[in-house]
């Protein structure tokens, strides 16, 4: 028995007088102890996907189990033994950080006593704050709360709901050191991110959008399954030179990355040389093209477009 | 040409300094990226140079209106989007252009032209009457993109305006900054995506309220001996004292 099954599931909204399909039959499995990823943009679905799993919200259609527990039959067992942060902070503004903290606790017939253990890491970094009230903490204290509220009952699976969004770099970092620690006490641990960076950090990720999923599988396997011979070019003006590249009927892609563009070719290698002879010929300084390894971004753009063609 | 000029712009609310001394000039035409950790005092920052909140002291001038005596004129020079606020969800694209372009004192036959480029230019002719809700939030910060610049500003301040989007329209997004920049539009940007730091010309590294880093992407990473823009802002942000909790 996998931690969590997803069989078929759908899901559909009214909005006016259209029908939008938030899921369409997706099915997956996340292993126990696992650390798995929803990598997607916003409007992929992760967050009614998340509201099935934690019984806040009925499927359409299709079954799906959290810790052996059907998620319509066995709700009130599975409201014992998941954690969910949600991605909008959910605590209670006008009680303090230790308040909240206890509550959460009372709810689940627990003290915070019995599992401080737990939350111990996290709980320190905003134990200095525990008088304050947690509207007025910062957006990292929040989350840090929520993630401590979020355990205090022991969970078996863990939801975390978007908890880098809008995060900066160097806090994102520390708070994936946070999810590995967990992850070392036998948490299984579900994480949705727009970030595609953070897939690497993760056992196996699925990419989703628009309420499909595009691929699943650990991050080094996605990343293989790109079928293309992916090039990265530089050259002196990189706006003209994104310009010029889309120009050629040779280029099959080719999208900024940062400080260099990822291209790949329609045919074989040999385009690749006579663009690169092209572009020098229409006046581009230091042109530079090099072959890479595809990152998990490449592919889902990849996936991206495969799904628009079919 | 400069239009933004900055000189020890500081923001103090009680003992606390949110913006702390802060002093540079921005070029027309330039992407000025605006970097910093949760809580460094971007937001402040760019709330002053909008003309929405007075500095406590210092001096600056925007679109060449001085804050303190001119910000009214500012805020007819600028254009602003962010992710969490950018247009009205329950107008239709349509209106919404309407309301912008009114809004910023546009001619009504302004805003009919203004209309069918912008709808032509991000292919919407066939939504132009749906309800802007309607739309996947990638088209709808492309738009709240264009309706920003309908009047031409001189100045345009994006706050973290990709957040959440797909990786394709993300990049897409970014090609009409690039347009923009390249139409004599300055562009200024935050973001908590590495790479999109790497197309700004100019980057600033805000720490505990002070500008810690500025300078092009080539200097700043040869300087912190960093292989690409996300190196140098860990390098740099790793030292904030006052951070974030």
């Amino acid at each position: 028995m996998q931690a969590v099954e997803v069989n078929n599931i759908r899901k559909t909204f009214k909005a006016g007088k259209s029908v939008v399909t938030a899921l369409h039959d997706i099915s997956f499995g996340v292993d126990r102890g696992e650390l798995f990823g929803l990598i997607g943009p916003d409007g992929a679905g992760k967050t009614t996907l998340f509201r099935i799993l934690t019984t806040l919200m009925l499927a359409g259609s299709g079954t799906a189990s959290v810790d052996g527990f059907d998620v319509v039959k066995d709700f009130k067992q599975i409201r014992k033994r998941v954690g969910y942060m949600p991605g909008r902070f959910s605590l209670y503004q006008d009680l303090t950080v230790q308040e909240n903290l206890s509550f959460f606790a009372t709810l689940f017939n627990t003290s915070i006593k019995e599992n401080y253990d737990l939350i111990k890491d996290i709980y320190i970094q905003i134990e200095k704050f525990k008088k304050r009230k947690a509207g007025a903490l910062s957006g990292g204290m929040k989350q840090k709360l929520a993630l401590c509220c979020a355990l205090i009952h022991k969970p078996s699976v863990l939801f975390l709901d978007e908890p880098t969004t809008g995060v900066d770099a160097v806090s994102r970092r520390e708070f994936w050191e946070l999810l590995h620690n967990l992850q070392k006490q036998t948490i299984t641990i579900l994480v949705s991110t727009p970030y595609m960076d953070e897939a690497g950090l993760c056992d196996r990720v699925a990419l989703v959008q628009e309420g499909r999923i595009l691929g699943i599988d650990t991050p080094e396997a996605i990343t293989k399954q790109f079928d293309q011979v992916l090039w990265s070019a530089r050259a002196e003006n990189m706006f003209k030179l994104l310009t010029d590249l889309k120009a050629q009927q040779e280029v099959n892609s080719c999208f900024p990355f940062g400080q260099e563009h990822h291209v790949t070719f329609n045919g074989s290698e040999e385009n690749a040389r006579l663009v690169e002879t092209r572009l020098n010929q229409l006046g581009h300084k230091s042109v530079r093209f090099e072959k890479i390894n595809p990152g998990i971004e490449d592919c889902f753009m990849e996936l991206m477009e495969q799904h628009k063609k079919s | 040409m400069k239009v933004i000029s900055v000189r020890n712009l500081t923001k103090r609310f009680g003992s606390f300094t949110a913006v702390d001394n802060i002093t540079f000039d921005i070029e027309q035409g330039e992407i000025f990226g605006f970097l910093g950790a949760n809580g460094a005092g971007k937001t402040t920052a760019m709330r002053m140079l909008c003309g929405l909140s007075r500095p406590t002291s210092g001096e600056a001038s925007v679109a060449g209106y001085d804050l303190y005596k001119n910000a009214n004129r500012i805020k007819e020079n600028i254009g602003y989007m962010s992710q969490k606020f950018s247009l009205y969800e329950d107008l239709t694209i349509r209106e919404n252009i309407r309301f912008y372009g009114g809004i910023y004192g546009l001619s009504l036959s302004d805003i009919r032209s203004k209309t069918n480029l912008l709808v032509k230019k991000l292919k919407l002719e066939d939504s132009i009457n749906s309800l802007v809700k309607s739309l996947p939030l990638g088209w709808k910060q492309k738009l709240a993109l264009s309706v920003a610049m309908i009047h031409d500003p001189k100045i345009v301040f994006l706050d973290e305006p990709t957040g959440g989007v797909d990786p394709i329209t993300r990049r897409e997004f970014w090609t009409l900054i690039f347009e923009a920049a390249d139409r004599g539009t300055t562009v200024f940007v935050t973001t908590h995506y590495m790479d999109e730091a790497e197309y700004c010309n100019r980057v600033a590294i805000m720490v505990d309220g002070q500008v810690e880093a500025l300078d092009t992407t080539g200097v700043l990473k040869a300087k912190y001996a960093a292989k690409d823009m996300g190196e140098v802002f860990l390098q740099l942000a790793r030292k904030a004292k006052r951070g974030d909790g």
